[in-house]
């Protein structure tokens, strides 16, 4: 029998496999990359594409599609942390000014609401002014 | 006999009321199982990413992320609330808003200022009132928190970190214990200071990675991840925590109004009898006046 590595695939919300393979090839920042056991460790970014695994006792290779991701070598672990969202600087940024702006406009609403509360304190007031007046008429 | 009709009417207002909790106590109930379920499945990847965090922590790198370089003054705090975005779920908020409250309070003592990155509805209106810096804002997430909602917040206050601008991060939410107990908690997210302490042997010896393409931008990404998936499963607790908490809020609820009920039902029985009593006994007395 064959030298196996394991693997292990997870996704933030799921984990997708997890179990050992002759080979592991992963589509790399820079390129594909094939690990066979006792690879020396690796740390890098993935591209999103297709991860193939030779399993052992089967011919065929097994196929996991990743997002991108980030990929760890040890040894005698593969491990693959998959991303559930398609990433990438500019799109980052986006969301993190959405997130942002959606505070900014919380704050602008609270004036609003402020002013609505001010004004509705005033008229009350008015209202409660009217009032008197017209029992001191009417006393008159 | 209009005592009576107004204690009908009250019955059958509480009758109403207590459909409607128990009809939320089951909808809570079937949705807590499903949340677990999401926030067990999302363990997997908080242990492994764990992992290669230790991992790089013992690894002798060249290149030293600010993330885990700890930083003596701290001026500025990073707060991540994470709160429920609707109510009726109990003390679960309040417990997690007062947890805010002393840290809070510390803070100010100490002349620490503080960010808030507020994730659903319930913290984000308390720190408005509070009249706290609130610099990025989430809410109605739902039932099904997606890790690339959490992008956008968590970025911002990663970007404050890595600018300077905050010296500190940390997470209040509330951590599932079971479905009757939910533990609100502070957590600091940066520095990453804990990560050396796991003892692995193994790792001791002097090794490194190799980085494609190189050790920065890899680390980077690593590291983002890293703290974005803290955050992920922050959110998910917190979201079977909610779902729990209101389930045994309404159970609650639906108890107590079960309790009004048999009280109002014997008041009401007593009156109608105490009536009856007292004509029978005129008509009686007028029988014999005759």
């Amino acid at each position: 029998m064959a030298m196996t590595i394991h693997v292990d695939i997870v996704s933030a919300e799921e984990a997708i496999y997890s179990g050992s393979a002759e080979v592991v090839i992963a589509p790399g920042q820079r390129g594909e990359l094939g690990i066979h056991p006792r690879h020396t460790p690796l740390l890098t970014t993935l591209k999103p594409g297709a991860v193939r695994m030779k399993l052992p006792d089967q011919a065929e290779e097994m196929m996991i599609y990743v997002s991108g991701g980030i990929l760890e070598v040890q040894p005698h672990v593969v491990t693959i942390l998959s991303d559930t969202a398609i990433r990438g600087s500019d799109l980052d940024e986006a969301k993190a000014l959405e997130a942002k702006r959606a505070a900014e406009d919380a704050m602008k609403n609270r004036e609003a609401s402020l002013d609505y509360a001010k004004a509705q304190a005033e008229l009350a007031e008015a209202i409660a002014q009217l009032a008197t007046i017209q029992r001191l008429r009417k006393k008159i | 006999m209009a005592a009576g009709k107004e204690i009908r009417t009250q019955i059958k207002s509480v009758e109403n009321t207590r459909k409607i909790t128990k009809a939320m106590e089951m909808v809570a109930a079937s949705k807590m199982r499903r949340a677990q379920e999401r926030m067990k499945s999302a363990r997997p990847y908080a242990e492994k990413i764990a992992n290669v965090a230790t991992h790089l922590a013992y690894a002798h790198t060249e290149y030293k992320h600010p993330f885990v370089i700890a930083r003596e003054n701290v001026r500025r705090a990073g707060l991540v609330l994470v709160t429920s975005d609707k109510g009726l779920c109990g003390g679960l908020n309040t417990n997690a808003l007062r947890l805010v409250m002393t840290q809070l309070k510390q803070w100010q003592a100490a002349g620490v200022e503080v960010d808030v990155s507020a994730i659903g509805n319930k913290g984000l209106g308390f720190m408005q009132r509070l009249g706290a810096n609130v610099v990025s804002q989430l809410t109605g997430i739902g039932d099904t928190p997606r890790l690339e909602m959490l992008i956008g917040p968590v970025k911002i206050m990663l970007d404050a970190y890595m600018a300077g601008r905050i010296d500190a991060l940390y997470i209040v939410y509330n951590r599932f214990v079971n479905t009757m107990k939910q533990a609100p908690t502070l957590t600091q997210l940066l520095p990453l200071t804990k990560l050396a302490n796991e003892d692995e042997a193994s790792l001791r010896t002097h090794w490194d990675y190799i980085y494609e393409p190189d050790a920065q931008p890899v680390v980077d990404a690593m590291l983002k991840r890293y703290i974005e998936s803290l955050v992920y499963q922050a959110v998910a607790e917190n979201i079977a925590c909610e779902q729990s908490a209101r389930m045994v809020a309404m159970k609650s609820a639906s108890d107590n109004a079960k309790n009004v009920i048999g009280e109002l039902k014997l008041i009401y029985n007593k009156t109608r009898q105490a009536a009856i009593t007292k004509e029978l006994s005129e008509i009686v007395a007028g029988a014999a006046a005759v």
